[in-house]
């Protein structure tokens, strides 16, 4: 992991959409009036006749899209977390997931790290109500190679996915050469005094908290969960097993997120106690990003301290 | 295949309210109202003015409807069987556990829906979507969306509005079924939408009024919609509810409601 090179998950989503564009002229971009936040100007800039501002009309931006891959396109489809998934759940649901349409929905500004803007604008339950639709795959990224390997990958699925992208800049964690698959976490260490199952932001401050429990002799592993639906069963039971410890943390409400599908998968294969840590049923508030995970409990420090 | 005579249209027409009144009696449930309203619409769309094959109901050339209301799907589904889809004998399962008739329309179960619909406010904006592919695509196909009136209170409607005359989609053409009747009552009484014409005019539309149920006229207004450049086109037609079933007609209690035998009888009767 490299701390001193940061980049935000929402400019390697925009990098790679101009990427995206060059290879398949299917590729269209939709935005909500947010463009130079989501990075989607990259695009914009680059194929002027395939971004659509759509104004601020989120619910209008998702059947639009919807409208747009009946009939062959590749829509990505960006706005704030907020506005992406709660104003317009409904059409989400109605008219993405349930007729499976090939819509992609990278939506930035996830979770308490928007910073200042505050409880309005800090979207905690995205993953739990995304992750409750049929036919939806559900993906939070953690850096800059992961998610431009994710970007990639869901241009050539096909179907309804959610890609939880953030503000803050974040440590790079992987190199390029890196293999991901959808579906299938990775796999930081080998310890055996617990597992830290991660998502997003809060992998590297999983990582962080390993390497300094290391010069104390106490071993973790660190689970990489980018895909939240289908979540890695597999990886999930065999840490159980092995480790002493299962700690779940992200940048989401403790309610229904990376945490309940991590339980619900121990529940009722392997049941074991897990420590979840997330922001435990309360809004956000306004603050800088790194004072508020300080606020909220959700850095190294505070991972070291479920550990021990 | 392209009808052209009036009289055989209508004579359709009759038909596809069978269906109609078939479906909603045997599934025992389903929304004869505004079904029966828009009988003519589709009727015309589908016989008349697109450009479909029932043999090839993915083409991608083909022009596209979208059935916001989607509680009309016994209208939808019953012009489709007549219009060689699929078995007319199978409108006889709607709403059924084992049935692709769902009580909304469903794409990936039924040939000739091009898109699910059931949730009101929506249809609007997928039409749009489909319009602006179209233009990307340059296949020069066209898009038809049909609302109901109750339904255009939701706001996505006007958010689509704008995006379709902000994109200059002269190749959608919007239909409100405006029967003035909703689930609560009046239009106008529940919440007054009306004037529509001004509505839709100040949204940067070209606006047609015909009567719903006059077969020339509502050929003449898609006729006209597809002269129209550089803006979208609303048709605002006027229909009556339950139109075609004596006692039906007007009536807000059949918006979602379904005959008993004697009544079933009675309106297969009159729609002879």
């Amino acid at each position: 992991m490299n701390i001193d090179k940061k980049i935000a998950t929402r400019q390697s989503y925009g990098e790679t959409l101009v990427e995206l564009g060059k290879n398949n002229d299917k590729i269209v971009v939709l935005d909500a009036d947010l463009s130079e936040a989501t990075k989607t100007v990259l695009f914009k800039k680059e194929f002027p006749n395939r971004f659509f501002d759509m104004g601020i009309a989120e619910q209008d931006m998702m059947c639009t899209a919807a409208g747009m891959a009946t009939c062959g396109q590749i829509p990505f489809v960006s706005t704030f977390a907020m506005f992406a998934t709660g104003r317009a759940y409904d059409q989400i649901r109605n008219s993405i997931c349930y007729p499976k349409l090939n819509v992609k929905i990278c939506a930035t500004h996830a979770g308490l790290t928007v910073g200042e803007d505050g409880a309005t604008h800090q979207m905690l339950e995205d993953i739990s109500m995304m992750r409750t639709l049929p036919n939806m795959t559900v993906m939070c990224t953690s850096d800059d190679a992961q998610t431009k390997w994710a970007v990639r990958e869901i241009a050539k699925y096909n179907g309804p996915v959610y890609l939880r992208l953030c503000r803050l800049a974040t440590p790079t964690i992987y190199d390029e050469n890196q293999k991901f698959e959808i579906g299938k976490a990775i796999q930081i260490g080998q310890g055996t005094d617990a597992t830290v199952i991660a998502t997003g932001v809060t992998v590297a401050e999983a990582i962080k908290a390993k390497e300094e429990l290391e010069q104390q002799n106490i071993n973790i592993r660190v689970i990489d969960m980018h895909t939240i639906k289908p979540i890695d069963k597999e990886i999930i039971i065999k840490s159980a097993k092995e480790t002493k410890k299962i700690i779940t943390i992200e940048d989401h409400s403790i309610i229904g997120g990376l945490g309940s599908a991590v339980c619900e998968v121990l529940s009722e294969n392997y049941p074991a106690k897990v420590i979840r840590m997330g922001v435990e049923d309360t809004f956000g508030k306004s603050g800088t990003a790194e004072k508020l995970l300080e606020y909220f409990k959700l850095t190294a420090k505070d991972i070291i301290e479920n550990v021990k | 295949m392209k009808i052209t005579d009036i009289k055989e249209l209508e004579s359709l027409a009759k038909k596809i309210r069978r269906g109609i009144i078939e479906q909603v009696y045997c599934g025992k449930s389903g929304h004869p109202g505004g079904a029966l309203s828009c009988a003519d619409i589709l009727t015309v769309l589908y016989f008349n003015q697109m450009n479909i094959s029932p043999e090839n109901p993915k083409a991608p050339e083909r022009d596209r409807f979208v059935l916001s209301k989607g509680h009309a799907s016994p209208a939808l589904y019953s012009t489709l069987a007549h219009r060689g889809y699929f078995d007319i004998e199978e409108l006889k399962t709607f709403r059924s556990l084992e049935t692709n008739l769902q009580g909304h329309p469903d794409m990936n179960k039924v040939p000739g829906v091009d898109m699910t619909t059931g949730s009101l406010g929506q249809g609007l904006s997928v039409a749009n979507g489909m319009a602006l592919s179209s233009k990307l695509n340059s296949d020069g196909l066209r898009v038809y969306c049909l609302v109901g009136d109750g339904e255009i209170q939701e706001g996505q409607i006007w958010e689509a509005a704008m995006s379709a005359s902000h994109y200059k989609l002269d190749n959608l053409c919007l239909i409100v079924d405006n029967n003035n009747l909703q689930i609560d009552g009046q239009v106008d009484e529940v919440k007054n939408i009306y004037p529509l014409d001004e509505k839709f005019k100040s949204f940067g539309f070209e606006i047609l009024k015909i009567d719903g149920h006059n077969i020339p006229q509502i050929i003449e207004a898609f006729e006209m919609a597809k002269k129209v450049k550089g803006k979208p086109t609303v048709i605002i037609a006027n229909t009556i509810k339950g139109k075609g079933v004596s006692f039906m007609e007007n009536q807000v209690g059949w918006h979602g409601k379904a005959p008993n035998e004697e009544e079933y009888k009675q309106a297969m009767k009159e729609l002879e």
